[in-house]
Protein backbone atom coordinates (compact mmCIF):
# COMPACT_ATOMS: atom_id res chain seq x y z
CA UNK A 1 0.00 0.00 0.00
CA UNK A 2 2.57 2.44 1.13
CA UNK A 3 4.79 1.32 -1.68
CA UNK A 4 2.44 1.49 -4.31
CA UNK A 5 1.44 5.10 -3.17
CA UNK A 6 5.33 5.98 -3.42
CA UNK A 7 5.55 4.21 -7.07
CA UNK A 8 2.73 6.30 -7.80
CA UNK A 9 3.97 9.73 -6.81
CA UNK A 10 7.35 8.64 -8.23
CA UNK A 11 5.99 8.21 -11.45
CA UNK A 12 4.23 11.40 -11.91
CA UNK A 13 6.95 12.87 -10.34
CA UNK A 14 8.74 11.94 -13.34
CA UNK A 15 6.51 12.75 -15.79
CA UNK A 16 6.45 16.47 -14.32
CA UNK A 17 10.25 16.75 -14.71
CA UNK A 18 9.81 15.03 -18.25
CA UNK A 19 7.32 17.82 -19.19
CA UNK A 20 9.79 21.09 -17.12
CA UNK A 21 12.96 19.38 -18.75
CA UNK A 22 14.68 23.06 -19.16
CA UNK A 23 13.82 24.57 -15.56
CA UNK A 24 14.93 21.01 -13.83
CA UNK A 25 18.01 21.29 -15.95
CA UNK A 26 18.63 25.04 -14.34
CA UNK A 27 17.77 24.29 -11.08
CA UNK A 28 19.85 20.84 -10.94
CA UNK A 29 22.78 23.20 -12.38
CA UNK A 30 22.15 25.55 -9.62
CA UNK A 31 21.92 23.38 -6.68
CA UNK A 32 25.28 21.54 -8.11
CA UNK A 33 26.99 24.98 -8.10
CA UNK A 34 25.85 25.59 -4.48
CA UNK A 35 26.99 22.87 -3.30
CA UNK A 36 30.80 22.48 -4.96
CA UNK A 37 31.18 26.10 -3.50
CA UNK A 38 29.77 24.26 -0.17
CA UNK A 39 31.92 21.70 -0.81
CA UNK A 40 35.17 23.87 -1.39
CA UNK A 41 34.63 25.67 2.11
CA UNK A 42 33.86 22.08 4.06
CA UNK A 43 37.02 19.97 2.57
CA UNK A 44 39.30 23.74 4.19
CA UNK A 45 37.20 23.50 6.92
CA UNK A 46 38.50 20.35 8.18
CA UNK A 47 41.42 20.40 6.87
CA UNK A 48 42.46 23.45 9.23
CA UNK A 49 40.50 21.78 11.86
CA UNK A 50 42.43 18.59 11.66
CA UNK A 51 45.49 20.86 11.01
CA UNK A 52 45.23 22.91 14.66
CA UNK A 53 44.30 19.46 16.27
CA UNK A 54 47.62 18.13 15.16
CA UNK A 55 49.78 21.49 15.86
CA UNK A 56 47.86 21.50 19.73
CA UNK A 57 49.08 18.18 20.56
CA UNK A 58 52.50 18.70 19.94
CA UNK A 59 52.57 22.88 20.86
CA UNK A 60 50.71 22.56 23.81
CA UNK A 61 54.15 22.09 25.88
CA UNK A 62 57.28 23.37 25.63
CA UNK A 63 60.40 20.85 24.38
CA UNK A 64 63.27 21.30 25.75
CA UNK A 65 66.21 20.02 23.42
CA UNK A 66 69.21 18.79 25.43
CA UNK A 67 72.86 19.02 24.81
CA UNK A 68 74.37 15.77 23.30
CA UNK A 69 76.76 15.52 26.88
CA UNK A 70 74.16 16.39 28.87
CA UNK A 71 74.67 13.86 31.85
CA UNK A 72 71.80 11.77 32.75
CA UNK A 73 71.95 13.69 36.69
CA UNK A 74 71.54 16.63 35.10
CA UNK A 75 68.67 15.17 32.96
CA UNK A 76 67.10 13.98 36.18
CA UNK A 77 67.42 16.79 38.01
CA UNK A 78 65.72 19.10 34.89
CA UNK A 79 63.48 16.70 34.87
CA UNK A 80 62.55 17.06 38.66
CA UNK A 81 62.67 21.17 38.58
CA UNK A 82 60.04 20.99 35.74
CA UNK A 83 57.55 18.60 37.99
CA UNK A 84 57.71 20.97 40.41
CA UNK A 85 56.51 23.99 38.60
CA UNK A 86 52.86 24.88 38.63
CA UNK A 87 50.21 24.09 36.24
CA UNK A 88 52.63 21.53 34.72
CA UNK A 89 50.84 18.68 33.26
CA UNK A 90 53.71 16.00 32.58
CA UNK A 91 57.25 15.51 31.92
CA UNK A 92 58.66 13.21 29.73
CA UNK A 93 62.21 12.40 28.36
CA UNK A 94 62.53 11.69 24.91
CA UNK A 95 65.54 9.93 23.19
CA UNK A 96 66.48 10.71 20.00
CA UNK A 97 65.18 7.56 18.56
CA UNK A 98 61.80 8.29 19.95
CA UNK A 99 62.07 11.11 18.42
CA UNK A 100 62.58 9.89 15.02
CA UNK A 101 60.36 7.20 15.20
CA UNK A 102 57.80 10.69 15.86
CA UNK A 103 58.96 12.19 12.82
CA UNK A 104 58.70 9.32 11.26
CA UNK A 105 55.72 8.20 11.76
CA UNK A 106 54.15 12.00 11.36
CA UNK A 107 55.47 12.14 7.90
CA UNK A 108 53.75 8.77 6.51
CA UNK A 109 54.17 7.64 3.57
CA UNK A 110 57.39 9.84 2.86
CA UNK A 111 59.08 8.82 6.20
CA UNK A 112 61.53 6.94 3.28
CA UNK A 113 63.32 10.25 2.99
CA UNK A 114 64.59 10.04 6.68
CA UNK A 115 66.37 7.18 5.56
CA UNK A 116 68.64 8.96 3.68
CA UNK A 117 69.98 10.92 6.81
CA UNK A 118 72.49 8.10 7.93
CA UNK A 119 73.23 9.23 11.52
CA UNK A 120 70.18 10.98 13.84
CA UNK A 121 70.26 14.64 13.81
CA UNK A 122 67.83 15.09 16.49
CA UNK A 123 68.42 15.61 19.93
CA UNK A 124 67.29 14.20 23.17
CA UNK A 125 64.69 16.54 24.46
CA UNK A 126 62.48 16.53 28.05
CA UNK A 127 59.01 17.34 26.80
CA UNK A 128 56.95 19.39 29.22
CA UNK A 129 53.09 19.46 28.80
CA UNK A 130 51.61 22.66 30.26
CA UNK A 131 48.18 23.63 31.52
CA UNK A 132 48.49 27.75 30.59
CA UNK A 133 50.74 30.16 28.48
CA UNK A 134 52.07 31.42 32.12
CA UNK A 135 53.29 28.14 32.89
CA UNK A 136 54.81 27.94 29.44
CA UNK A 137 56.51 31.04 29.88
CA UNK A 138 57.86 30.27 32.97
CA UNK A 139 59.20 26.25 32.05
CA UNK A 140 61.25 28.23 28.71
CA UNK A 141 62.48 31.35 31.04
CA UNK A 142 63.65 28.66 33.81
CA UNK A 143 65.00 26.07 30.72
CA UNK A 144 67.35 28.83 29.34
CA UNK A 145 68.76 29.80 32.63
CA UNK A 146 70.22 25.76 32.53
CA UNK A 147 72.05 26.53 29.68
CA UNK A 148 74.96 24.82 31.84
CA UNK A 149 73.19 22.37 32.85
CA UNK A 150 72.79 20.44 29.42
CA UNK A 151 70.05 22.58 27.94
CA UNK A 152 70.46 23.50 24.27
CA UNK A 153 67.41 25.10 23.55
CA UNK A 154 63.61 25.45 23.86
CA UNK A 155 60.83 25.84 21.79
CA UNK A 156 57.09 26.27 22.67
CA UNK A 157 53.90 27.77 20.51
CA UNK A 158 51.25 28.01 22.71
CA UNK A 159 50.47 31.56 21.38
CA UNK A 160 50.73 30.17 17.70
CA UNK A 161 48.65 27.58 18.92
CA UNK A 162 46.03 29.79 20.66
CA UNK A 163 46.15 32.12 17.60
CA UNK A 164 45.51 29.67 15.32
CA UNK A 165 42.39 27.76 17.15
CA UNK A 166 40.84 31.56 17.28
CA UNK A 167 40.77 31.43 13.68
CA UNK A 168 39.75 28.07 13.37
CA UNK A 169 36.65 29.08 15.31
CA UNK A 170 35.99 32.18 13.04
CA UNK A 171 36.85 30.32 10.16
CA UNK A 172 33.84 27.61 11.27
CA UNK A 173 31.34 30.10 11.89
CA UNK A 174 31.70 32.02 8.89
CA UNK A 175 31.39 28.94 6.87
CA UNK A 176 28.30 27.82 8.54
CA UNK A 177 26.69 31.48 7.64
CA UNK A 178 28.24 30.76 3.79
CA UNK A 179 26.62 27.74 4.08
CA UNK A 180 23.38 28.86 5.54
CA UNK A 181 22.55 31.62 2.89
CA UNK A 182 23.87 28.90 0.01
CA UNK A 183 21.31 26.62 1.65
CA UNK A 184 18.59 29.61 1.14
CA UNK A 185 19.27 30.57 -2.15
CA UNK A 186 18.84 26.51 -3.15
CA UNK A 187 15.86 26.59 -1.60
CA UNK A 188 14.42 29.57 -3.43
CA UNK A 189 15.77 28.15 -6.51
CA UNK A 190 14.29 24.60 -6.03
CA UNK A 191 10.82 26.31 -5.50
CA UNK A 192 10.65 28.73 -8.05
CA UNK A 193 11.21 25.62 -10.37
CA UNK A 194 8.62 23.73 -8.90
CA UNK A 195 6.14 26.78 -8.80
CA UNK A 196 6.57 26.81 -12.44
CA UNK A 197 4.81 23.39 -12.69
CA UNK A 198 2.45 23.91 -10.11
CA UNK A 199 1.02 27.04 -12.45
CA UNK A 200 1.08 25.35 -15.66
CA UNK A 201 -1.00 22.65 -13.79
CA UNK A 202 -2.76 24.68 -11.82
CA UNK A 203 -6.04 24.12 -13.90
CA UNK A 204 -5.35 20.34 -13.19
CA UNK A 205 -4.86 20.53 -9.56
CA UNK A 206 -8.09 22.52 -8.87
CA UNK A 207 -10.11 19.53 -10.67
CA UNK A 208 -8.08 17.16 -8.41
CA UNK A 209 -9.28 19.07 -5.54
CA UNK A 210 -13.10 19.34 -6.29
CA UNK A 211 -13.07 15.33 -7.01
CA UNK A 212 -11.50 15.39 -3.36
CA UNK A 213 -8.24 14.96 -3.33
CA UNK A 214 -5.96 15.79 -0.39
CA UNK A 215 -3.40 18.24 -0.03
CA UNK A 216 -0.76 15.60 0.36
CA UNK A 217 -2.39 13.93 -2.56
CA UNK A 218 -1.43 16.60 -5.04
CA UNK A 219 1.51 17.55 -3.20
CA UNK A 220 3.42 13.92 -3.40
CA UNK A 221 4.55 13.94 -6.70
CA UNK A 222 5.58 17.95 -6.10
CA UNK A 223 7.73 16.80 -3.04
CA UNK A 224 8.92 13.99 -4.72
CA UNK A 225 9.95 15.85 -7.56
CA UNK A 226 12.19 18.31 -5.55
CA UNK A 227 13.70 15.64 -3.07
CA UNK A 228 14.85 14.18 -6.64
CA UNK A 229 16.07 17.23 -7.92
CA UNK A 230 17.79 17.77 -4.24
CA UNK A 231 19.51 14.09 -5.01
CA UNK A 232 20.26 14.15 -8.13
CA UNK A 233 22.61 17.55 -7.56
CA UNK A 234 24.14 16.45 -4.62
CA UNK A 235 25.18 12.85 -6.04
CA UNK A 236 26.53 14.79 -9.29
CA UNK A 237 28.54 17.18 -6.89
CA UNK A 238 29.76 14.70 -4.38
CA UNK A 239 31.31 12.84 -7.51
CA UNK A 240 33.02 16.16 -8.39
CA UNK A 241 33.92 16.79 -5.49
CA UNK A 242 35.35 13.87 -4.77
CA UNK A 243 37.56 13.95 -8.23
CA UNK A 244 38.55 17.08 -7.63
CA UNK A 245 40.04 16.64 -4.10
CA UNK A 246 41.74 13.58 -4.80
CA UNK A 247 43.48 15.68 -7.09
CA UNK A 248 44.03 18.25 -4.81
CA UNK A 249 45.33 15.91 -2.27
CA UNK A 250 47.69 13.77 -4.69
CA UNK A 251 48.73 16.95 -6.16
CA UNK A 252 50.07 19.07 -3.25
CA UNK A 253 49.74 16.98 -0.39
CA UNK A 254 53.02 15.83 -0.25
CA UNK A 255 54.20 19.59 0.30
CA UNK A 256 51.42 20.36 2.91
CA UNK A 257 53.01 17.47 4.52
CA UNK A 258 56.48 18.68 4.24
CA UNK A 259 55.93 22.14 5.15
CA UNK A 260 53.26 21.94 8.06
CA UNK A 261 53.89 18.74 9.23
CA UNK A 262 50.18 17.77 9.13
CA UNK A 263 48.64 15.06 6.25
CA UNK A 264 45.67 16.17 4.52
CA UNK A 265 42.16 14.83 4.87
CA UNK A 266 41.95 11.71 3.19
CA UNK A 267 39.99 11.83 -0.12
CA UNK A 268 37.90 8.78 1.10
CA UNK A 269 36.85 9.80 4.24
CA UNK A 270 36.09 13.31 2.88
CA UNK A 271 33.73 12.01 0.51
CA UNK A 272 32.00 9.83 2.81
CA UNK A 273 30.99 12.36 5.00
CA UNK A 274 30.42 14.77 2.72
CA UNK A 275 28.18 12.85 0.37
CA UNK A 276 25.71 12.26 3.91
CA UNK A 277 25.83 15.51 4.39
CA UNK A 278 25.18 16.84 0.40
CA UNK A 279 22.02 13.86 0.46
CA UNK A 280 20.39 15.21 3.45
CA UNK A 281 20.76 18.96 2.47
CA UNK A 282 19.57 17.47 -1.16
CA UNK A 283 16.55 15.88 0.24
CA UNK A 284 16.05 18.83 2.67
CA UNK A 285 15.83 21.73 0.58
CA UNK A 286 14.24 19.65 -2.30
CA UNK A 287 11.17 18.90 -0.23
CA UNK A 288 11.42 22.54 1.47
CA UNK A 289 11.27 24.13 -1.99
CA UNK A 290 8.29 21.84 -3.08
CA UNK A 291 6.40 22.54 0.27
CA UNK A 292 6.90 26.36 -0.04
CA UNK A 293 5.98 26.92 -3.48
CA UNK A 294 3.29 25.17 -3.01
CA UNK A 295 2.12 26.80 0.20
CA UNK A 296 -0.18 29.27 -1.22
CA UNK A 297 -1.69 27.60 -4.05
CA UNK A 298 -3.08 24.87 -1.84
CA UNK A 299 -4.76 26.92 0.68
CA UNK A 300 -6.43 28.98 -1.53
CA UNK B 1 -29.70 13.70 2.43
CA UNK B 2 -29.13 17.77 1.30
CA UNK B 3 -30.44 20.33 4.14
CA UNK B 4 -29.71 23.67 4.18
CA UNK B 5 -31.72 25.39 7.84
CA UNK B 6 -31.46 28.94 7.76
CA UNK B 7 -28.48 29.45 5.46
CA UNK B 8 -27.01 32.96 4.67
CA UNK B 9 -24.33 34.00 2.74
CA UNK B 10 -23.20 37.53 1.89
CA UNK B 11 -20.39 39.11 -0.41
CA UNK B 12 -20.00 42.42 1.21
CA UNK B 13 -23.41 44.01 0.85
CA UNK B 14 -24.89 41.66 -2.17
CA UNK B 15 -26.95 38.72 -0.62
CA UNK B 16 -25.60 35.39 -1.75
CA UNK B 17 -28.09 33.42 -0.29
CA UNK B 18 -30.66 34.88 2.60
CA UNK B 19 -32.13 32.54 5.14
CA UNK B 20 -32.58 29.54 2.60
CA UNK B 21 -33.95 26.00 4.23
CA UNK B 22 -34.10 23.17 1.79
CA UNK B 23 -34.34 19.62 2.40
CA UNK B 24 -33.82 17.18 -0.73
CA UNK B 25 -34.22 13.59 0.27
CA UNK B 26 -31.89 10.59 -0.56
CA UNK B 27 -33.01 9.70 -3.82
CA UNK B 28 -33.94 12.53 -4.89
CA UNK B 29 -33.69 14.30 -8.32
CA UNK B 30 -33.82 17.99 -8.02
CA UNK B 31 -33.62 20.92 -10.65
CA UNK B 32 -32.05 24.00 -9.00
CA UNK B 33 -33.14 26.94 -11.36
CA UNK B 34 -32.89 31.08 -11.41
CA UNK B 35 -31.93 33.62 -13.52
CA UNK B 36 -28.21 34.86 -13.63
CA UNK B 37 -26.72 35.67 -9.90
CA UNK B 38 -29.78 34.25 -7.98
CA UNK B 39 -27.49 32.41 -5.59
CA UNK B 40 -27.31 29.02 -7.55
CA UNK B 41 -23.54 29.14 -7.43
CA UNK B 42 -23.60 29.94 -3.84
CA UNK B 43 -25.95 26.93 -2.88
CA UNK B 44 -23.08 24.66 -4.73
CA UNK B 45 -20.13 26.00 -3.51
CA UNK B 46 -21.96 25.57 0.17
CA UNK B 47 -22.54 22.53 -0.48
CA UNK B 48 -18.79 21.55 -1.21
CA UNK B 49 -17.53 23.66 1.25
CA UNK B 50 -15.98 25.95 -1.16
CA UNK B 51 -17.04 28.78 0.85
CA UNK B 52 -18.04 29.30 4.26
CA UNK B 53 -21.43 30.49 4.98
CA UNK B 54 -22.17 33.06 7.47
CA UNK B 55 -24.91 31.49 10.02
CA UNK B 56 -27.42 28.69 9.51
CA UNK B 57 -26.40 24.66 9.16
CA UNK B 58 -25.67 22.63 6.11
CA UNK B 59 -25.48 18.88 5.91
CA UNK B 60 -24.94 16.30 3.40
CA UNK B 61 -25.12 12.20 4.23
CA UNK B 62 -23.68 12.20 7.29
CA UNK B 63 -21.54 15.62 7.33
CA UNK B 64 -22.33 18.19 8.79
CA UNK B 65 -20.33 21.05 6.14
CA UNK B 66 -20.74 23.97 8.16
CA UNK B 67 -18.57 22.60 11.17
CA UNK B 68 -16.49 20.95 8.80
CA UNK B 69 -12.39 21.67 9.03
CA UNK B 70 -10.46 22.44 6.05
CA UNK B 71 -8.95 19.06 6.66
CA UNK B 72 -12.33 16.74 5.86
CA UNK B 73 -13.15 18.95 2.64
CA UNK B 74 -11.73 15.82 0.50
CA UNK B 75 -13.26 13.67 2.62
CA UNK B 76 -16.70 15.17 1.98
CA UNK B 77 -16.03 15.74 -1.75
CA UNK B 78 -15.15 11.93 -2.07
CA UNK B 79 -18.89 11.48 -1.42
CA UNK B 80 -20.26 14.03 -3.84
CA UNK B 81 -19.73 13.23 -7.36
CA UNK B 82 -19.24 16.61 -9.25
CA UNK B 83 -19.99 17.34 -13.21
CA UNK B 84 -19.13 20.65 -14.52
CA UNK B 85 -20.62 22.62 -17.34
CA UNK B 86 -16.94 22.66 -19.30
CA UNK B 87 -16.63 18.78 -18.33
CA UNK B 88 -12.88 20.02 -16.55
CA UNK B 89 -11.17 16.66 -17.35
CA UNK B 90 -7.72 16.38 -17.11
CA UNK B 91 -6.42 16.57 -20.68
CA UNK B 92 -3.21 15.05 -20.09
CA UNK B 93 -5.03 11.81 -19.01
CA UNK B 94 -6.71 9.68 -21.12
CA UNK B 95 -10.66 8.50 -20.46
CA UNK B 96 -10.03 5.39 -18.45
CA UNK B 97 -6.81 7.56 -16.78
CA UNK B 98 -9.22 10.67 -15.92
CA UNK B 99 -11.95 8.37 -14.64
CA UNK B 100 -9.57 5.86 -12.88
CA UNK B 101 -8.13 9.52 -10.87
CA UNK B 102 -10.82 9.56 -8.92
CA UNK B 103 -10.52 5.84 -7.75
CA UNK B 104 -6.43 6.43 -7.41
CA UNK B 105 -6.99 9.72 -4.65
CA UNK B 106 -9.22 6.98 -2.71
CA UNK B 107 -5.86 4.99 -3.01
CA UNK B 108 -7.79 1.94 -4.91
CA UNK B 109 -5.87 -0.68 -5.58
CA UNK B 110 -4.62 -1.03 -9.25
CA UNK B 111 -6.65 -4.56 -10.12
CA UNK B 112 -9.67 -3.48 -8.29
CA UNK B 113 -9.18 0.16 -10.72
CA UNK B 114 -9.15 -2.19 -14.09
CA UNK B 115 -12.07 -3.55 -13.37
CA UNK B 116 -14.28 -1.19 -11.97
CA UNK B 117 -13.29 1.82 -14.69
CA UNK B 118 -14.69 -0.31 -17.74
CA UNK B 119 -18.25 -0.98 -16.20
CA UNK B 120 -18.69 2.67 -15.46
CA UNK B 121 -17.29 3.59 -18.87
CA UNK B 122 -20.02 0.80 -20.52
CA UNK B 123 -22.76 2.28 -18.39
CA UNK B 124 -21.76 6.20 -19.68
CA UNK B 125 -21.94 4.56 -23.11
CA UNK B 126 -18.40 5.44 -24.34
CA UNK B 127 -16.90 1.86 -23.08
CA UNK B 128 -14.69 2.07 -26.71
CA UNK B 129 -13.33 5.36 -25.81
CA UNK B 130 -10.79 4.36 -22.88
CA UNK B 131 -7.72 5.24 -24.45
CA UNK B 132 -8.54 8.40 -25.79
CA UNK B 133 -7.92 11.47 -24.85
CA UNK B 134 -10.25 14.04 -23.97
CA UNK B 135 -9.79 16.79 -26.59
CA UNK B 136 -10.31 13.76 -29.46
CA UNK B 137 -13.79 13.25 -28.41
CA UNK B 138 -17.14 15.12 -28.69
CA UNK B 139 -18.44 17.46 -26.25
CA UNK B 140 -21.29 15.02 -25.48
CA UNK B 141 -18.60 12.23 -24.59
CA UNK B 142 -16.44 14.54 -22.70
CA UNK B 143 -19.62 15.25 -20.48
CA UNK B 144 -19.85 11.16 -20.37
CA UNK B 145 -16.38 10.86 -18.93
CA UNK B 146 -16.94 13.41 -16.42
CA UNK B 147 -19.98 11.94 -15.20
CA UNK B 148 -18.13 8.54 -14.97
CA UNK B 149 -15.60 9.86 -13.13
CA UNK B 150 -18.30 11.81 -11.13
CA UNK B 151 -20.14 7.89 -10.14
CA UNK B 152 -17.02 5.79 -9.92
CA UNK B 153 -17.00 6.02 -6.12
CA UNK B 154 -20.79 5.47 -5.86
CA UNK B 155 -21.42 8.69 -4.36
CA UNK B 156 -24.76 9.22 -2.86
CA UNK B 157 -25.10 12.70 -4.43
CA UNK B 158 -24.71 13.98 -7.90
CA UNK B 159 -24.02 17.38 -8.14
CA UNK B 160 -24.16 18.68 -11.93
CA UNK B 161 -23.88 22.38 -12.61
CA UNK B 162 -25.15 23.44 -15.92
CA UNK B 163 -24.60 19.91 -17.43
CA UNK B 164 -26.15 20.15 -20.57
CA UNK B 165 -24.99 23.86 -20.90
CA UNK B 166 -22.18 23.20 -23.82
CA UNK B 167 -24.23 20.85 -25.76
CA UNK B 168 -27.00 20.46 -28.34
CA UNK B 169 -30.19 19.32 -27.94
CA UNK B 170 -30.21 15.97 -28.89
CA UNK B 171 -26.89 15.23 -26.77
CA UNK B 172 -28.58 17.43 -23.96
CA UNK B 173 -31.33 14.34 -24.15
CA UNK B 174 -28.59 11.99 -23.62
CA UNK B 175 -27.11 13.05 -21.04
CA UNK B 176 -30.66 13.81 -19.35
CA UNK B 177 -31.24 10.27 -19.65
CA UNK B 178 -28.20 8.98 -18.05
CA UNK B 179 -28.57 11.51 -15.39
CA UNK B 180 -31.99 10.05 -14.78
CA UNK B 181 -30.82 6.37 -14.95
CA UNK B 182 -28.23 7.02 -12.59
CA UNK B 183 -30.83 8.85 -10.14
CA UNK B 184 -33.34 6.01 -10.29
CA UNK B 185 -29.97 3.75 -9.42
CA UNK B 186 -30.70 5.61 -5.79
CA UNK B 187 -28.11 8.36 -6.40
CA UNK B 188 -29.57 11.59 -5.29
CA UNK B 189 -28.57 14.34 -8.36
CA UNK B 190 -29.20 17.90 -7.62
CA UNK B 191 -28.74 19.69 -11.47
CA UNK B 192 -28.32 23.87 -12.07
CA UNK B 193 -29.29 24.70 -15.07
CA UNK B 194 -30.82 27.12 -17.27
CA UNK B 195 -32.66 24.85 -19.92
CA UNK B 196 -36.31 24.99 -19.85
CA UNK B 197 -37.19 22.52 -21.83
CA UNK B 198 -35.42 20.28 -20.02
CA UNK B 199 -36.56 20.90 -16.76
CA UNK B 200 -40.05 21.30 -18.54
CA UNK B 201 -39.45 17.66 -20.07
CA UNK B 202 -38.48 15.85 -16.84
CA UNK B 203 -40.78 16.90 -14.46
CA UNK B 204 -39.50 16.56 -11.26
CA UNK B 205 -38.62 18.49 -8.21
CA UNK B 206 -37.81 22.24 -9.12
CA UNK B 207 -36.41 24.35 -6.47
CA UNK B 208 -36.24 28.41 -7.97
CA UNK B 209 -34.03 30.90 -6.65
CA UNK B 210 -34.05 34.05 -7.14
CA UNK B 211 -32.21 37.28 -5.27
CA UNK B 212 -31.15 34.36 -2.86
CA UNK B 213 -34.44 33.53 -1.66
CA UNK B 214 -35.94 30.13 -2.36
CA UNK B 215 -38.73 31.05 -4.55
CA UNK B 216 -40.54 28.36 -5.26
CA UNK B 217 -40.39 24.73 -4.15
CA UNK B 218 -42.92 22.35 -6.51
CA UNK B 219 -42.60 19.44 -9.07
CA UNK B 220 -42.93 20.26 -12.53
CA UNK B 221 -42.18 23.02 -14.35
CA UNK B 222 -39.06 25.64 -14.81
CA UNK B 223 -41.60 28.38 -14.00
CA UNK B 224 -39.00 31.44 -14.79
CA UNK B 225 -38.83 33.01 -18.68
CA UNK B 226 -35.99 31.37 -19.97
CA UNK B 227 -33.74 33.21 -19.76
CA UNK B 228 -30.50 32.80 -22.67
CA UNK B 229 -27.68 30.12 -20.89
CA UNK B 230 -24.92 31.99 -22.39
CA UNK B 231 -25.62 35.12 -19.98
CA UNK B 232 -24.18 32.52 -17.21
CA UNK B 233 -20.58 31.33 -18.74
CA UNK B 234 -19.08 31.93 -15.67
CA UNK B 235 -18.90 28.38 -13.69
CA UNK B 236 -19.77 27.90 -10.39
CA UNK B 237 -15.69 27.11 -9.34
CA UNK B 238 -13.97 29.86 -11.06
CA UNK B 239 -11.53 31.54 -9.16
CA UNK B 240 -12.08 35.06 -7.90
Amino acid sequence: MMISRLLYNIRQALSQIGRNKGMTVASLFAITAMMLILSLFFSISVNVNLFTEMVKQDYDSVEVFLKDDATEEQVNSLTASFKEMNDVASVTYRTKDQAMQIMRERWGESGYLLDSLGSNPLPNSILVKVNSLKAANAVSKFANTQKNAGVESTTYYKETVDKLTRITKYLQVAILVIMLFLVVVSVVVVSNTIKLTVFARAREISIEKYIGATNWFIRGPFLIEGILIGLIASLISAVISYGIYRNVVSLIGQKVMTLLSSPLVPANYLIGNLIIIFMAMGVGIGACGSIISMRKFLDA
Amino acid sequence: MITFEHVTKMYGDNVGLEDVSIDIDEGDFVFLVGPSGAGKSTFIKLILKEIDADSGRITVGDYEVTSLSNREIPQLRRRIGIVFQDFRLLAKKTVFENVAFAMEILHKKKRVIRRRVPQVLELVGIEDMADRYPQELSAGEQQRVAIARAIINNPRVLIADEPTGNLDPITADGIMNLLDEINSNGTTVVMVTHAKDIVDKMNKRVVAIEDGHVVRDEFGQYGFHETNSSDENEGVFDDD
